[in-house]
């Protein structure tokens, strides 16, 4: 409070409540604990639950919720919560791997383009522009027809859709930096620019750039469902949460729980990436750093 | 009296930020606030119109009374027809105080508009005299634009059209010159000075400038982190003023004459609103004369012989103690 | 004014030409051969090369290119290959179709994520801020898809309101519009939010309350009006987003849309096709974008006058 006061002066007093702090580390902790638990759930499938994912028994299809079943059957008679057990297996390390090459890249395309400017960044926002005002989910479409559907046309085009994302951010955080005195004053000392970059700029900006890659995620893990969900996906008998559901609304008659159960997971999964990036950006104080517009 | 305040505290969150100010305006005359950045001012304007609550600052204590009625406590919706109708606000810096997406006329017309029921057509007729009276050029056509294409001084003017808009009795100016280059500044203080005179409206005029105080205004009210120093008739105030600050602020003042390096500053900053202590006088560690009852004491504010205040244990005209003051005017 | 209308849309020609050159190298780097589709078993490759040959498959890249190009210039999108029909012909068939749903869910976003941000704005830090605001981006972090089968489930299914799929009637399209709706909604409460306690914080709001205009108006005719401009600039930046939406969610809703088309086209490698819609939903996003940046010139005096 008195440091808000002295910094803007009496007009400027901002009144921060302590309140809302203390609420974004409950809400932290809850969002945590649940991607916690749905990582655990994951590695931990085959101790978890007695079922096998991929052995059918038709005479066992379509059962609602039950003890035995706590999330119902599905049409060939799989254990649903079996399923999303081993698919969170699928879709939680396609979207996790596919963000991460994507960032590596994203962040090289993204600090070379801001740290040399010219020709060749105008030539990279060009392109990254134009990827950038696509929908992510055209893209994906486009490149997984290409590579033709499953994992690896998956992992690609999640990388492809969000790369252009995170070339933009890095971009204008490492054009934000190059013009702090340190940097300045670096190469004046004759520093090279490599070492500028890796040790002065990329450093700098990989709190903004780490926690959009998180949040960026959760819209992959949709990506991901999405493209299950249109049959692009991992391919049967691999379970992934959008593969579940492919099925569409055909089921939604005989069996409804069969899509709400993946659906509800999708949901509660991406929230609570959301509500953790959401924590993390008030922690780091980087919201501002965000703005990719 | 037009407008009379007394005792006036204020505090946001648990830092009280005024501390029992007190001052007082009549018809055709110009009250001079003066202070550093941070001693208050421009919170006490906010107070006088009613806008302090948006801030998140609470009145504690004291009266504001504004032609016979008492404005603390007032019903929002009665201060807002107070507001632009009987006491217009010039805010401190032109460049941001107009709408952009707004021509200047609609902005104008709107006050006439809104607390004197004009008619479109009437309200604009209104504003392209008030704007011509105020010396703008061809002020249909300035009516028409928008305030990016107007310069600085321009915009101010536009500003002050907007608060004589609805024919105030007390107008409120919060540092009305501070943005603006030095050749308009002049032009826009006399200005004022005119209004009040033509007018017979009573001003507030928000400055931390002395020399204009010493141009225009009757009364002056120094103000010292949120609380009154010293006030009074400004021919006194500049003649004999009492209050080491005071007298430092006159000295601050360059003049004609003057051998180079002698203008003078003040040592030190106003302390932060955090570290006001109470029982104290809160211009001590930055005073000549200051000693050890500054510190541990309040000065109460006592009411000099000509109508003013002082809040001060050692007055620069009575001897010091100790601390030979070799300084003597 | 006119000048830089002029000047803005002559950029999107160069853009037109980039797009439709990524597009036709993507297509052709598709696998599979759509004239596989077509030969019946055990035609002979005279005949296989002929079918080639009529449709242009046997030439250069380049000269395919060219041709396909000035075809579209003339208005001729060429004739789908699988589907055997003239492409302009399907196309024409599915894009009211998408217009209708996009240009719907556009405007129902846009008005709920205004009047949701504005609300959220005026009383911010409130219960009632927190509570729109985290509903509206709850709603956005849902998979589209799912919330359109769960609106058939609650709507269609239980209580019998809508018809389940299909594009008959306006009732068909109350749910699908929603469901696009609602991602862009938190967007554009998102921005007009943020936009709006920025400019509560400008000098001449504070002026206009020292004027007496009352808070109401002082939040809809000036507050509101400044932050139009960055919701403008998002929406037109993002508009794809909502095309995006569209074809998933026709896909769900089994609407006859350019985004079933495009999803069933690529399933057939139906080159033609593909190639078309996408360039139809290229140029959508470019005259989106174009349209933005119209409205923003229209909206800002600054802006516009900075242009000559």
């Amino acid at each position: 409070m008195s440091a808000a006061v002295q910094k803007t002066g009496m007009l400027g007093t901002i009144r921060r409540s302590v309140a809302w702090r203390a609420l974004a580390t409950i809400k932290g902790g809850v969002a945590g604990g649940f991607l916690l638990l749905v990582v655990l759930g994951a590695i931990f499938a085959p101790v978890l639950t007695p079922y096998d994912y991929d052995i059918q028994a038709l005479t066992n299809a379509f059962q609602p919720p039950s003890l035995a079943h706590p999330m119902g059957t599905d049409e060939f008679g799989r254990d649903v919560l079996t399923r999303i057990l081993y698919g969170a297996r699928t879709s939680l390390s396609v979207s996790v791997v596919a963000i991460s090459i994507s960032l590596v890249f994203g962040m090289t395309l993204g600090a070379a383009a801001g740290y040399f400017g010219g020709r060749f960044d105008r030539m990279v926002m060009v392109v990254v522009d134009l990827t950038w005002s696509f929908p992510e989910i055209l893209v994906a479409l486009m490149l997984v027809a290409i590579i033709g559907p499953g994992v690896t046309g998956t992992l690609v085009a999640i990388c492809v859709a969000y790369l252009a994302q995170f070339t933009r951010l890095t971009r204008s955080q490492v054009m934000a930096l190059k013009s702090e005195t340190y940097v300045e004053a670096a190469r004046g000392l004759g520093a090279s620019h490599a070492f500028i970059l890796f040790r002065h700029l990329l450093p700098n900006c990989l709190g903004p750039v780490l926690v959009a890659g998180m949040l960026a995620t959760g819209d992959a893990i949709i990506l991901e469902a999405t493209l299950g969900f249109f049959g692009l996906g991992a391919q049967p008998p691999t379970p992934s949460w959008g593969g579940m559901m492919s099925s569409g609304s055909g089921l939604l008659f005989k069996g409804p729980w069969i899509i709400l159960f993946p659906g509800l997971c999708i949901a509660l999964t991406v929230v609570a990436i959301n509500l953790f990036g959401d924590v993390l950006l008030a922690k780091l104080d980087i919201r501002d750093r965000l703005r990719v517009v | 009296m037009l407008l009379d305040v007394r005792d006036l505290s204020l505090r946001i969150g648990t830092v009280g930020l005024l501390d029992g100010l007190s001052f007082s305006v009549d018809r055709g005359e110009v009250l001079g606030l003066v202070g550093e950045s941070g001693s208050g001012k421009s919170l006490t304007a906010l107070a006088l119109t009613g806008l302090a609550a948006r801030m998140g600052a609470t009145i504690t204590a004291g009266s504001v009374v504004f032609d016979g009625t008492d404005l603390v406590g007032l019903k929002e919706s009665a201060y807002r027809r107070l507001r632009g109708k009987r006491i217009g606000f010039i805010t401190q810096n032109p460049m941001s105080a107009l709408d952009a997406l707004v021509t200047i006329g609609d902005q104008v017309d709107q006050v006439s508009r809104l607390h004197l029921g004009l008619s479109k057509r009437a309200a604009r007729a209104h504003t392209v005299e008030i704007l011509s009276r105020l010396r703008i050029p061809e002020a249909e056509v300035v009516a028409r634009a928008y305030p990016h294409n107007l310069s600085g001084g321009m915009k101010q003017r536009v500003v002050i059209a907007m608060a004589l808009a609805a024919d105030p009795d007390l107008i409120i100016a919060d540092e009305p010159t501070t943005a603006l280059d030095v050749t308009v500044q002049a032009q826009i203080v006399m200005m004022l000075a005119d209004l009040v005179r033509k007018r017979d409206l009573g001003l507030i005029l928000i400055t931390h400038d002395m020399s204009v105080v010493a141009q225009i205004c009757d009364k002056v009210c120094v103000l010292y982190a949120g609380r009154v120093a010293e006030s009074g008739p400004v021919r006194q105030i500049f003649a004999a003023p009492r209050h080491p600050y005071t007298e430092a602020l006159i000295g601050c003042i360059p003049r004609d004459g003057m051998a180079p390096g002698s203008l003078r500053g003040i040592p030190g900053t106003v302390a932060a609103v955090s570290q006001y202590g109470a029982d104290c006088c809160r211009f001590a560690p930055r005073c000549c004369r200051a000693d050890a009852l500054c510190s541990t004491q309040q000065p109460l504010p006592v009411a000099t012989g000509t109508g003013g205040m002082l809040a001060c244990h050692h007055p620069v005209d009575t001897p010091v103690t100790e601390a030979a003051d070799a300084d003597d005017r | 004014m006119l000048g830089y209308v002029t000047r803005r849309v002559l950029m999107l020609v160069p853009v037109f030409f980039a797009v439709s050159v990524v597009i036709f190298s993507m297509i052709h780097m598709l696998p599979g051969d759509p004239i596989e589709n077509l030969l019946r078993v055990g035609s002979s490759p005279a005949q296989r090369e002929a079918l080639t040959a009529k449709y242009g498959l046997d030439r250069p890249l380049v000269e395919q290119y060219l041709l396909w190009m000035s075809n579209v210039l003339t208005g001729d999108l060429g004739t789908a290959i699988v589907q055997r029909r003239p492409v302009a012909q399907l196309v024409a068939q599915a894009l009211p179709y998408s217009l209708s749903l996009g240009g719907l869910a556009l405007c129902f976003s846009t008005v709920l994520g205004v009047v949701v941000g504005t609300i959220a704005a005026s009383w911010r830090g409130s219960w009632l801020d927190q509570g729109l605001m985290g509903g509206v981006l709850f709603g956005s972090m849902l998979p589209n898809f799912w919330i359109g089968l769960l609106m058939i489930l609650v709507f269609s299914v239980s209580l019998g309101w809508t018809p389940v799929s299909g594009a008959r009637g306006w009732e068909s399209l109350v749910l699908p519009v929603l469901t696009i709706g609602l991602g862009g909604t938190a967007l554009v409460a998102r921005v007009t939010r943020i936009a709006m306690i920025d400019t509560q914080g400008k000098d001449f709001v504070l002026l206009l309350h020292a004027k007496g205009v009352h808070p109401l108006t002082i939040q809809v005719r000036h507050v509101l009006r400044h932050a139009l401009i960055p919701v403008v600039t998002i929406l037109a930046l993002r508009i794809g987003w909502i095309l995006g939406g569209a074809v998933t969610v026709e896909v769900v809703f089994a609407r006859p849309g350019l985004g079933s088309l495009l999803i069933k086209s690529l399933n057939q490698h139906d080159y033609p096709v593909v190639q078309a819609s996408l360039l139809i939903l290229a140029m959508a996003v470019m005259l989106g974008t174009l349209m933005g940046d119209l409205l923003q010139a229209a909206m800002d005096p600054r802006f516009r006058d900075s242009l000559t």
